[in-house]
């Protein structure tokens, strides 16, 4: 079935333990086989191997400066991965620009806020929109009829993912003026507009508060079931994390070292000695 | 043409020479540049005042030539300081078209004032020092005024290397130059060491001016224009922000454009000098020896 | 009752449209130009008035153009007039062959030829800018279009069919400013409204999120490369067109003029009228040739004063300091003080009324 492995030499593909019993029987949406990267000599990451159901949500957690972030830098190629190889619905992503790899289904969010701060609102979003509208150059310059059409379309459209959130009312705000967790739920509609399979989430819920992280959740929750795509995110609040993946992969110094269901995680050993240090430490 | 190693290295010479002039210059764009961070398009200008005062106190006030070089190089540091002061500083955080728009506007001011002040006819320097040509060989003459030009860079080269390295400005400059808020809360006067570099950076165009004056000996409210923008050329080829690039960079700039004017074409010489600028900058995008800077995403 | 409403909505958006920021600055141009040639076609237009109204449209056309690529894609570029005398060469070599082979020709149909000829050329030299361009960023890209602009001078002064440096006669395409007139405000005005219309549309959002963030912008799929490439060549595209008009004014041309400075200028008139606005851009344009013509009794002092009143201008307009000091004696400012003092007194009447 997944012809359009690249010929790499690699290992057996991972067992597919992260795969909720809906995605079991499909193909996996986001296959990553021993993915790593060197800065300097410094192994940031590696030997990164995870498969993402087509509607999962999954958790990357780990303490800061595991390589998280660079995962994600990784899995969009921002940066480009030194080894391994990444199969988005089995076809390679090397090589690829970061524009290229969204257009092919992987979105994601940033963990500072990277909006376009000098637009509105609903222009974000249609930026987002901007490689489903069917508009030329010309269209543009020159106000066709179908730039009609497609503006229309794209206004509709952008109101409606702004009702995710109930944002709506915001539609005209400048982004920059937002406030801050605003500007994540924009971020967060800004890259689902681009009809992703998978989205990626960078620190969701930093800098909301409970009730804030709670709606949140059911949104995130919302979102998946609408949509029907997978959802990867790092995150450290462990009440969001537990309450809501249905796999996580826990990565320390670069490397996984331990994946599961939220149950296995919180009982693993290497999870709290990676988050609370070693034991002997403690009872020194 | 037949092909001599006497006139390749006589050429070679006279392109350390022009090389040199560059390198003065392009230090002060890019000591400026590293430290506050704006293209101070004013610089090239200052070379025609520091030429002009030569001229005003040797020409004019028949001063001895020293003491006319050691005031050209005190007022046009000053120059650089009163610059700062009353067009830079106050922007200090504003958006750097802004500054650079400013630059300009100091640019054009000090060049209409030379004009109403000088007229626009061209000023002879007078012959500062009667300075011996030197021989060698029978076939390869170097003038006196080509060996005091490279004589005196590399004299200055090592000194503000020298500056910059050792001493405590020196070292508060590269910290500015770093980090402007860190370096305030070390206790770093950041507003002095600004001042500073201007006034390093003016004082190294009136050298530069000396250099040309005795070179091309003709000055005109225009003279620092082009010299200027080759010299910002030659500071973004070494790697904008970097000293010795700057040093590396203008005498590269000098033995390019000598070289081409002697083998390739006398007319092309300006586009193959800018040619060769982007052709470094689209292979290595930061100039020679320019940092690369990492987008943290 | 439905179809009432509906109405009602159609009204309200078209009332709207009419009186949007970017149809008043459409208006403006265009009201500009009629009084203009109302002027000049009666006859009440002085000397300087008519000779300066193609310098005039020329100049609006090199800001607006210049705006798109520093305002709205927000890359430094120091090198617009070279794309000028790409196109004022390239056009008025087309418009004089067209004119030996087919003197037939009317003006109103070479003219737009070479125009849009000028401006292709142009636009291909943008783009072929453009490309090392990519690779770079800030002021590194600056001084490549700068150095781009000095390589064109230098290639042009220096070829023989160019006319060296002595230029190239334009003599025999030579039109009055009355002749020409029409041309040019036809050119303004299309690329007012084209680049207004771009600016709203998909490509103008795409374009404008490369500027906010770019690294989001590849994260959101937008291809940088064609956008940035795009903005060029548009730009050199209309400075050509400006190019070819220019030309036909004159009866030589000489790469000599369309230098650095002619560049910097340009990039003033686009920082004075406001990055990304068109209007800023048309306005500031009119002003900065108006203003040195009106100073021209100063002679010598014209340009010491021009130079003082743009470093005055940017530190009104940039200084952290003097916006505040601005802000703070701003009519608003003064008028809601004023109200806050009104309610005061009240208040204090009121409490010692109660008392």
């Amino acid at each position: 079935m997944n012809k359009e492995y690249p010929k790499t030499k690699m290992v057996a593909p991972p067992p597919n333990i992260l795969l909720p019993e809906r995605d079991v029987d499909k193909p996996p949406v986001l296959d990553v086989r021993n993915l790593g990267i060197d800065f300097g000599g410094l192994r940031a990451v590696d030997d990164f191997s995870i498969a993402i159901g087509r509607t999962e949500i999954s958790g990357l957690i780990g303490p800061n400066g595991a390589g998280k972030t660079t995962v994600f830098n990784l899995l969009t190629n921002v940066y480009q991965p030194t080894r391994g190889a990444i199969l988005l619905d089995g076809k390679s992503t090397a090589g690829k620009l970061p524009s290229e790899v969204n257009r092919m289904g992987i979105a994601r969010t940033f963990q500072n806020i990277r909006l376009f701060n000098n637009m509105s609102v609903i222009d974000n979003v249609k930026v987002g929109l901007g490689n489903s509208i069917s508009e030329n150059l010309f269209d543009s310059l020159f106000h066709t009829p179908r730039y009609r059409r497609s503006e229309r379309e794209a206004t509709e459209r952008a109101y409606d993912l702004l009702k995710i959130f109930d944002m709506q009312d915001l539609a005209k705000v400048e982004a920059g003026n937002l406030p801050y967790g605003a500007q994540r739920r924009l971020e967060i509609l800004r890259a689902l507009a681009t009809n992703p399979k998978v989205l990626l989430l960078d620190e969701p819920a930093a800098g909301m508060n409970p009730s804030e992280t709670s709606e949140l959740m059911d949104n995130i929750r919302k979102i998946r079931d609408e949509f029907q795509i997978a959802i990867v995110l790092i995150e450290h609040d462990m009440n969001l994390v537990m309450g809501l993946c249905e796999g996580i992969a826990v990565l320390n110094f670069g490397k996984i070292i331990a994946k599961g269901t939220p149950e296995d995680i919180k009982n693993n050993d290497k999870v709290i000695e990676a988050y609370l240090g070693r034991k002997e430490d403690e009872n020194a | 043409m037949v092909f001599k190693v006497t006139n390749l290295i006589v050429t070679l010479i006279q392109g350390l020479s022009l090389g040199s002039i560059y390198a003065l210059i392009a230090l002060g764009y890019t000591m400026v540049y590293g430290i506050a961070k704006m293209l101070n398009f004013a610089h090239g200008d200052v070379i025609m005042v520091g030429a002009y005062m030569i001229y005003t106190t040797v020409a004019l006030g028949k001063c001895p030539s020293i003491l006319g070089i050691v005031i050209s190089i005190i007022f046009s540091a000053l120059l650089g300081i009163i610059i700062e002061f009353l067009a830079y500083k106050p922007l200090r955080r504003a958006p750097s078209l802004s500054v650079l728009i400013t630059a300009i506007g100091v640019s054009y001011f000090l060049q209409n004032l030379a004009l109403l002040i000088f007229k626009s006819d061209p000023k002879s320097i007078p012959t500062l020092f009667n300075l011996p040509p030197l021989h060698i060989g029978d076939k390869i003459t170097v003038s006196g005024e080509t060996l005091f030009t490279l004589g005196i860079t590399v004299v200055l080269m090592i000194a503000l290397t020298l500056f910059i390295n050792k001493t405590k400005l020196g070292k508060a400059m590269r910290a500015v130059s770093e980090d402007k808020d860190a370096a305030m809360l070390m206790g770093i006067n950041v507003n002095r060491t600004i001042s500073i570099t201007f006034a390093i950076g003016s004082a190294l165009a009136a050298f530069a001016s000396l250099c040309y004056g005795m070179s091309y000996t003709y000055i005109k409210p225009t003279t620092g224009s082009m010299p200027g923008i080759k010299a910002f050329t030659a500071a973004v080829f070494g790697g904008i922000g970097s000293v010795p690039g700057a040093m590396l960079g203008g005498i590269m700039l000098g033995v390019i454009e000598k070289l081409s004017m002697a083998y390739i074409s006398t007319q092309f010489t300006d586009a193959i000098v800018f040619g060769v600028l982007i052709l470094v900058l689209v292979i290595k995008p930061t100039g020679l020896l320019g940092k690369k800077i990492n987008e943290k995403v | 009752m439905g179809e009432k409403k509906n109405n009602n909505l159609l009204g309200e958006s078209k009332i709207k449209k009419l009186i949007s920021r970017d149809a008043v600055t459409i208006y403006i141009v265009i009201v500009f130009y009629a009084v203009y040639s109302a002027m000049i076609y009666s006859g009440s237009a002085s000397r300087q008035m008519l000779n300066m109204v193609i310098t005039l449209s020329c100049y609006i056309l090199l800001s607006v153009s210049l705006n798109l690529v520093v305002g709205f894609l927000g890359e430094l570029s120091l090198g617009h007039a070279a794309f000028m005398s790409v196109g004022a060469y390239s056009g008025s070599m087309l418009s004089v062959a067209i004119l030996e082979k087919f003197p037939q020709i009317p003006l109103y149909v070479r003219l737009p030829i070479a125009m849009l000829f000028g401006g292709i050329i142009a636009a291909v030299f943008g783009i072929i800018i453009g490309i090392p361009v990519l690779r770079l960023n800030g002021d590194y890209l600056a001084i490549v279009t700068l150095a781009f602009g000095e390589i064109i001078k230098n290639v042009i002064i220096n070829l023989d069919f160019t006319g060296g440096a002595i230029g190239y006669d334009t003599e025999p395409i030579y039109e009055t400013p009355k002749n020409l007139l029409p041309f040019a405000a036809v050119a303004v005005i299309v690329s007012v409204i084209l680049i207004i219309n771009l600016a709203k549309s998909k490509h103008g959002r795409a374009i404008t999120a490369v500027r906010d963030n770019r690294i989001a912008a590849d994260a959101t799929g937008i291809k940088i490369t064609y956008y940035k490439l795009m903005v060029f060549a548009l730009a050199a595209f209309i400075a050509g067109i400006a190019g070819v008009i220019w030309g036909h004014s004159l009866s030589i041309i000489k790469a000599a003029k369309f230098d650095f400075n002619m560049s910097i200028e340009i990039l003033v008139i686009v920082v004075l009228g406001g990055l990304g606005s068109v209007r800023g851009s048309v306005i500031a344009a009119i002003i900065m040739i108006i203003l040195p013509e009106m100073l021209r009794d100063l002679q010598d002092y014209r340009m010491l004063i021009y130079s003082i009143l743009l470093i005055l201008l940017m530190l009104f307009n940039a200084s952290p300091k003097l916006i505040a000091i601005r802000e703070r004696f701003s009519v608003k400012n003064l008028m809601a003080e004023a109200k806050k003092r009104v309610a005061e007194k009240k208040k204090v009447k009121e409490g010692s009324a109660n008392e």
